[in-house]
């Protein structure tokens, strides 16, 4: 039966392991990690959850594991976070190649240096194109949910890509929430056992990751792009699923009373919920302004996000890493080329903030949110600001 | 030229299913030199056969050596592992 508990996002999110019965779980247990599998090593350790808990020496080598893991059909859950998710990189491309459905859980951090393992996502920001399904939580219900969505995305047959769902680092993973979590029973109606096609087997031997000469390679990522985008397929009917269930909706795209907003700001992650205070805030003073949240990062939910803007006249997009020396943030500058074809779009104005745990307050968002709509005003052109920097 | 796969026809993740389809792959075509024996030099003490990293030198019936050209990449190792300097490494021509 569904309860409503007080947890902290991170032992949900080890839960919601536990709860898919996960097989393995490799995990580099040292900062910059989260409760997640500190959690799940306790779990295994007490007999909790009958799953493999490989603590390795690095979270290359915890990626490592994780491939073969996956390679031979069992279910494979980890966790990192920051400096942490960097020193997987290489391995994550593998994965996709290898299209093994590892489920990750990132707890988004900033990266060194300097030195700080406060939240943002420049973490997450450099592993954009590593091939995986990446998802993003606004609060610990989200991370919950989307963790036990990912292995019903990930091993769907169809699918087979390694998937990463983001939470915010501290501002979700080291808070409390009032949650409701799922039994087992209501968890098997949703996610079927995993079933991997073409396992490492001694009795019927095949060759993983073998090498592309020239000839091959271009079509290797060929299938690769095709697979990721066919995904979102699967991603939205597990949604569908998941709510006929469990009653919970989720969408590549959400809004929030942007129906009539004639200034949109666009935000990731958990920064959604703050920036939805500052709306309510600008809509009490009769100011026409909405919320846009994206929650399907990879694949990049083109339609539902020019359907989402279509009718705005100015779209403020909030980013929580930079991209030195290019456009701005990530996220604004994909969003504009989303639009670039449009022949009625938004005008776009890029903020970069929240970085390496800054706070940003409702008064910020509504200082945010009335910027871009004077720079509109004024005609003022600007690849991108940084906010709250002192001079 | 055999026609070559549509990105469609891959298996999941480019998994080889046929074990040791690796012995259909020429490597002898990067070979830009090729290695030949001077068996009256060779004292048969197999030190070629067992540093070819290839593994394409082959003993012969009448216990000298020789390598398979399908496989053999022309490295060089062998000439430079042979104690009484029986082979040595010519230009291919074609
Ligand atoms: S040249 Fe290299 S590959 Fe060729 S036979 Fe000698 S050691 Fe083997
Ligand atoms: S290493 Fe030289 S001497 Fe020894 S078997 Fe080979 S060719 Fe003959």
């Amino acid at each position: 039966m569904t309860k409503r508990v007080g947890i902290e996002v991170s032992l949900a999110v080890a839960e919601a392991a536990r709860l898919a019965n996960v097989d393995v779980v490799s995990a580099y247990p040292i900062t910059p990690q989260t409760h997640i599998v500190e959690r799940l090593a306790e779990m295994v350790a007490n007999g909790e959850l009958d799953a493999e808990f490989i603590p390795v020496e690095s979270e290359h080598s915890a990626m490592s594991a994780c491939l073969g893991s996956a390679a031979v059909g069992a279910r494979t859950f980890t966790a990192t976070a920051g400096q942490g998710l960097e020193l997987m990189h290489e391995v994550l491309y593998i994965a996709t190649a290898m299209r093994l459905p590892i489920v990750m859980a990132v707890a988004n951090r900033a990266l060194s240096g300097p030195l700080n393992v406060w939240g943002d996502h420049s973490d997450v920001m450099a592993t954009r194109d590593v091939g995986w399904i990446q998802v993003f939580a606004e609060n610990g219900q989200e991370a919950f949910d989307l963790t036990l969505w990912a292995f019903r995305v990930a091993e769907d047959p169809g699918v087979l890509l390694p998937t990463m769902v983001n939470l915010d680092g501290f501002t979700l993973t080291h808070v409390i929430e009032p949650m409701m979590l799922l039994d087992e029973a209501e968890v098997k109606r949703f996610l079927p056992p995993n079933h991997y096609p073409l396992p490492l087997n001694p009795a019927k031997p095949v060759t993983m990751g073998a090498f592309a000469t020239p000839v091959h390679y271009t079509e290797a990522k060929k299938a690769q792009e095709m697979a990721l985008t066919q995904a979102k397929t699967t991603m939205l009917k597990a949604w569908q699923e998941f709510a006929d269930l469990f009653g919970r909706h989720y969408h590549p795209v959400e809004t929030y009373r942007a129906e009539d907003a004639r200034v949109l700001l666009l935000t990731m992650g958990s920064f959604g919920e703050t920036a939805s205070v500052a709306v309510d805030e600008l809509r009490a003073r009769g100011e026409k302004v909405g919320l846009v949240k994206l929650r399907m990062w990879r694949p990049f939910p083109f339609e539902e996000l020019r359907h989402a803007v279509q009718h705005t006249d100015v779209l403020a997009v909030l980013d929580r890493a930079l991209s030195p020396g290019g456009p701005g943030g990530p996220v604004c500058s994909e969003v504009k080329s989303a639009l670039y074809m449009q022949e009625k779009k938004p005008k776009v104005f890029g903020f970069i903030g929240g970085l390496g745990g800054r706070d940003m307050t409702p008064e910020d968002f509504e200082a945010l949110i009335m910027r871009a709509r004077d720079m509109a005003h004024k005609g003022m052109e600007s690849e991108f600001e940084m906010i709250g920097v002192r001079e | 030229m055999p026609k070559l796969p549509s990105w469609r026809e891959y298996e999941i993740g480019c998994i080889v299913t046929q074990p040791g389809s690796a012995r259909a792959y020429r490597t002898g075509d990067w070979r830009s030199q090729r290695p030949i024996w001077k068996n009256e030099r060779c004292i048969k003490c197999g030190l070629c056969y067992i540093f070819c990293p290839e593994g394409c030198i082959r003993g012969r019936k009448d216990g000298y050596f020789e390598a398979d050209l399908f496989y053999c990449k022309g490295c060089g190792i062998c000439p430079r592992e042979c104690p009484t300097g029986a082979i040595s490494m010519v230009e291919e021509t074609e």
